[in-house]
């Protein structure tokens, strides 16, 4: 019989044990993650084994290693919250001293990425450490019990921007750190989703082989944070793809005049104009994408918040320099 | 061994601190630039551009980041080597509790500076003091001789295996950092044989053997990590004496106690400190004895760990102790007055003990001003009690 080789290597790095929560998004990330990075290291140097881990304080760090046990078969170092970053940079100067070749993979949520860590993460990248940082991006402090982060969404619920007679739930756009990571002009920037495992590994491969710094910003689902079915964290990761809320994207250089797009699937229509995507009509409404989610509940009593999320999700894809039509329901 | 001939060379404290981590041979610097602490960083960026060395430098963005990437280096293996001064190192004061927990033989070098506000940038040891609990081990530096040996020393303390915690050692902002002094330098092979390189238990550089470094602790295990922590920074004190005799027998300079006392013999009253300051107090001791007063030093070298036993020792021969803080803990007093007071409580030893807070802030600090300490430690002697504990002394009235 015919043994169809497995698309992605069967080494764990990410081990089973972890005390993350059932349905956890950031923990298939991570297993993902470091999968690719292996095999992209066995790529480069025949060495699936060259690379360490410096991990900012958060949900992945706290379930990863209780002491006595540890989920990481792989070298790894927790130094705090806001600081990841920098201490990839010593894990990386270290390990260049010593004559050992590879590369350093950061991680951080986007508590520990966005907001504490955005000095750290912006020196490091400014520096050209050989190191690539993925944030996992579950939009909001999950490990102190969900508190708003600058990268929670519009809309959302959280226990710091709760929605009441006065408040709509976090009233700020999503900051987009990818987008400040592009313009250090490292040489490659990357957003990805749990919902498109295919091509975050693709790009998890490219970051990781890359001489320089990379920048990985995964999409991962919180059922805990977001309120949302355990069961439902790929399909959910994927509506936000399809409806136009998580683009997907490459930047190379800081050149953000070749960023590529890629198509977010879902029926939506893509128009290019040599090569680079310039138009989406997008077919799926972002409802189908808020209502799996009770963060978003509130938000179906007041349809003016949602219309506004929709002018806010047009005005982010400008930036990117397409633009977007986004369906009402039944359109 | 090779016949030890010093090389001589007149540097600045802070020029003395980046000959150390060169001759150390250290392979990490991560630094941020702080007055008075640049020139260090400079003359080592200075090294690496001259090709004398290949020390990976980190130019990081803050001082935060500095020790955050100096823990990363240290846990990956390499010698690692940084320095400071007050706003940054109080920035830094999270990672220094990091380093010590993680039990890594990082060596900075701190200059001592006042914290603000009022903005200052002279001399004063509160920043280096308030950072007595982070399990850091404290050597105080009274010349810049001090700083360049100190540097040396405290690789070799804080990597035995007996001890595996971080080390700073401190040198006053300005008094040390920018004056030039004459510092015997040692041979580079025979440093090497004084201080071989690193020997790390664990690197992150072993995928067969996989560490995590920073792992969580329920109260089940957190209390038995800092008991050995503890442990380690008794047993330092051993380590101290060693190193430092063996520092002695091969350079001729002796560090084997961990505190030095001057013309103690049958003093009456003995004058205690820390750092610059202890040199002018030396020099007010023989100025002072020619005028008839029975008058000795001790200056405390190393803060942490805490010479009980020295000081107890001292304590039951001498029966005035006048201490010149150029510290402050609010709600307090001095803090080498409060640690050595503390000392003795279990003890029958009784001295006189006053403290005198002198030099905040970088105001000068002279042997004229010894003098006046002593007239008044004289009054103190003869009334047999202690009426004001703390004396502000320079205070303008």
């Amino acid at each position: 019989m015919a043994v169809r080789k497995p698309p992605i290597t069967t080494r764990e790095y990410w081990a089973p044990g972890h005390a993350a929560c059932a349905g956890c998004g950031c923990a298939t990330a991570l297993k993902l993650a470091t999968k690719a990075f292996s095999e992209a290291m066995e790529e480069k140097y025949g060495d699936p084994n060259a690379f360490a881990i410096a991990q900012a304080t958060g949900c992945m760090e706290v379930v990863s290693a209780v002491f006595p046990y540890t989920a990481w078969k792989v070298p790894w170092i927790h130094v705090a919250f806001e600081n990841a970053a920098a201490a990839a940079s010593g894990v990386e100067a270290a390990w260049k001293k010593l004559g050992r070749r590879g590369k350093i993979l950061a991680i951080g949520g986007d508590g520990g990425t966005a907001d504490i860590g955005m000095q750290a993460l912006s020196g490091m990248l400014e520096r050209r450490h050989n190191v690539v940082y993925l944030m996992y991006d579950n939009e909001a402090y999950m490990n102190t019990g969900i508190q708003r982060s600058s990268s929670t969404p519009y809309g959302a619920w959280t226990t710091t921007s709760p929605p009441g007679k006065y408040s709509i739930g976090e009233d700020k756009p999503k900051k987009w750190v990818a987008l400040i990571a592009a313009a250090h002009q490292v040489p490659y920037v990357a957003t990805a989703s749990i919902g498109n495992p295919f091509d975050f590994v693709r790009k998890m491969k490219r970051a990781a082989k890359v001489d320089g710094p990379a920048f990985v910003q995964v999409h991962c689902t919180c059922p805990t944070g977001w309120k949302s079915p355990l069961e439902k964290g790929v399909e959910i990761a994927r509506l936000a793809i399809e409806t136009g809320i998580w683009p997907l994207f490459e930047i190379e250089n800081g050149d953000f005049f070749n960023i590529k797009i890629q198509a977010p699937g879902g029926g939506a229509k893509v128009k290019r104009e040599g090569g680079r995507v310039v138009a989406i009509e997008f077919k799926k409404p972002i409802e189908e994408y808020l209502k799996l989610q009770g963060r978003f509940k509130h938000l179906f009593k007041r349809p003016e918040a949602i219309d506004e999320m929709r002018e806010q999700i047009k005005a982010m894809w400008k930036v990117l320099g397409v633009d977007v039509t986004l369906p009402k329901p039944g359109e | 061994m090779t016949e030890y001939k010093p090389i001589k060379k007149v540097v600045s404290g802070n020029y003395a601190a980046a000959y150390g981590a060169l001759h150390a041979r250290v392979q990490v610097v991560a630094a941020y630039p702080i007055t008075p602490q640049t020139s260090i960083i400079e003359k080592i960026a200075e090294f690496i551009a001259n090709g004398e060395t290949d020390i990976q430098y980190v130019p990081v963005e803050s001082e935060h980041s500095a020790m955050a990437a100096c823990i990363g280096a240290s846990a990956t293996g390499a010698r690692v080597f940084t320095a400071t001064a007050a706003q940054g190192l109080a920035l830094m004061h999270e990672m220094l509790h990091w380093a010590s927990g993680s039990r890594l033989p990082i060596v900075m070098v701190n200059a001592n500076r006042a914290l603000a506000p009022p903005w200052s940038v002279w001399d004063e040891q509160t920043d280096s003091l308030s950072q007595r609990d982070t399990g850091w081990m404290q050597f105080y530096a009274e010349n810049n001789q001090e700083v360049y040996d100190g540097v040396l020393m405290a690789f070799k303390i804080a990597e035995d295996k007996r001890v595996s915690l971080p080390a700073m050692i401190v040198e006053s902002a300005f008094i040390l950092s920018h004056t030039y002094d004459i510092v015997e330098m040692i041979p580079q092979e025979l440093v090497d044989e004084f201080l071989p390189p690193r020997d790390p238990l664990y690197t992150l550089t072993d995928f067969d053997n996989p560490i995590s470094v920073g792992a969580l602790a329920t109260p089940n295990d957190y209390y038995e990590f800092r008991y050995k922590e503890a442990m380690a920074m008794e047993r330092a004190k051993k380590v101290i004496k060693e190193v430092g005799r063996e520092f002695g027998e091969r350079f001729g300079r002796d560090y084997s106690q961990m505190i030095e006392t001057y013309r103690t013999e049958d003093a009456e009253i003995v004058f205690m400190g820390m750092g610059s300051l202890m040199g002018t107090v030396k020099e007010a001791v023989d100025v002072l004895r020619k005028e008839g007063y029975k008058v000795g030093a001790v200056k405390v070298r190393w803060f942490r760990p805490f010479p009980k036993e020295e000081l107890y020792q001292l304590a039951k021969e001498v029966p005035a102790i006048a201490v010149v803080d150029r510290n402050f803990s609010f709600g307090q007093e001095g803090i080498l007055f409060n640690e050595s007071k503390g000392v003795l409580f279990n003890t029958d030893a009784r001295p006189l003990m006053k403290d005198y807070i002198v030099g905040l802030g970088g105001r000068d600090f002279t042997v004229n001003d010894v003098r006046t300490i002593a007239r008044d430690m004289k009054k103190t002697l003869e009334k047999g009690k202690v009426k004001e504990e703390v004396v502000w002394y320079h205070l303008k009235r």
